[in-house]
């Protein structure tokens, strides 16, 4: 099977950064592991594919790496063709930078930094399908800012324990994944 | 199963970057220890973690959790050529400095420290911030990390020849990379699912 992060950064087979990656056969499996249980699970529990697809196509819009980006909105279309151009349109709704955001008051209050707004459109993508879109948006822009009210607002929307941390996964791995890519890129680009 | 979101109250909030031993309050419920089969356990890979609330709340989802650890595991501890350790524990510890993440960069600021002897530089990377002059080797290990770390990601092969000047070759640059990005995962985890408090 390929190797999804070899396949994205077009690393050559017996290049001198192939062999790199292989002496961390161990990261490089389990990443593969990572992506494979979060995007291809045998059974998804209550966190069912489209919506895995969903935020992997978002979060991958919102990071604007073209090779990336585009693999998630291929899978999304493959797996739920009438969420792609919500999905799409939400993700080109929701560029801006990071990472942003605030700290607990004191010394680092100077450090501060407005956060970047977004709200998913619920009548569009439903309010489960959205508030997973908004809790991405924020984690990829600006982690610092979370709270337990974040995760109130999913809970609300009827995310279950399992499936928050499941989602919190998902959206981290993908923030590893999608700069695992780029760096590797920029290798063979240099 | 239960849909409880905490909101832990009366403890000390940490203001600011330390090296300081810090505890982690969870804000939806861990697996109880008792509850932890056999599965959950190959999950925590090391099964001290089943101690921890942080390890047994990912332990949800235990099969990713054990991909996560087995994936962070190889990048940082496996020393077979490729970047010092110390260095890896720098990627990482500017990683957790700019995206804010208090405890991360408590941890793996310590480590860089016993493993650099450079405490006092890694401090000043603490209270200055990724912009902090560390001399060249370890300003070019900040300075890929950062440019992976924000977004857009102007990560480039400036930053490779960068690292490259400085002595590394393709394995240690790999492993920087991976080191920046790995705890972009992290980070994410730790800042969103919990809180950090002093310990003790």
């Amino acid at each position: 099977m390929t190797d999804i992060i070899d396949h994205l950064a077009g690393i050559p087979p017996g290049s001198a950064l192939d062999e790199a990656r292989r002496k961390r056969a161990e990261a490089r499996v389990h990443a593969q592991a990572s992506h494979d249980l979060l995007l291809l699970p045998a059974d998804p529990g209550g966190f069912e594919l489209a919506e895995r697809w969903a935020v992997a196509a978002f979060v991958a819009g919102l990071h604007n790496q073209a090779e990336t980006a585009a693999y998630y909105a291929q899978g999304l279309a493959e797996r739920a063709p009438a969420l792609a151009a919500k999905v799409a349109d939400a993700a080109a709704r929701g560029q801006a930078t990071g990472p942003h955001g605030a700290y607990p008051a004191g010394p680092l209050s100077k450090e501060n930094t407005p956060a970047p707004g977004f709200a998913a459109d619920a009548g569009l993508l439903g309010p489960r399908l959205a508030a997973a879109l908004d809790h991405a948006h924020m984690l990829v822009f600006h982690p610092r800012d979370a709270s337990a009210e974040h995760l109130q607002r999913l809970v609300d929307a009827g995310w279950r324990t399992a499936e928050i941390v499941t989602l919190s996964q998902l959206v981290a791995f993908l923030s590893f994944q999608i700069r695992a890519v780029a760096g590797f890129r920029a290798m063979l680009a240099a | 199963m239960t849909e409880t979101v905490h909101h832990p109250e009366g403890h000390a909030i940490p203001n600011e970057f330390t090296k300081a031993m810090l505890d982690w309050l969870p804000w939806l419920e861990p697996m109880a220890e008792a509850d932890l089969t056999p599965r959950h356990m190959a999950g925590l890979v090391d099964a001290s973690r089943a101690k921890s609330a942080y390890f047994r709340l990912l332990a949800h989802d235990p099969e990713v959790l054990g991909a996560r650890t087995r994936t962070d595991k190889d990048i940082f501890y496996n020393t077979q050529g490729g970047l010092p350790r110390a260095e890896r524990e720098l990627a990482a510890t500017a990683a957790s400095r700019l995206n804010g993440c208090i405890y991360c960069a408590s941890v793996h600021a310590r480590h860089a420290t016993t493993y650099s002897k450079r405490g006092e530089d890694v401090q000043r990377l603490l209270d200055d911030g990724t912009g902090v002059d560390l001399g060249e080797r370890w300003n070019a290990v900040v300075a890929a990390s950062v440019a992976l770390t924000e977004l857009p990601m102007t990560f480039g092969p400036a930053h490779v020849a960068r690292l490259r000047a400085a002595g590394m070759d393709e394995l240690a640059i790999a492993d920087a990379i991976q080191a920046a990005a790995f705890f972009n995962w992290a980070n994410r985890l730790m800042l969103s699912l919990g809180e950090p408090t002093p310990q003790g």
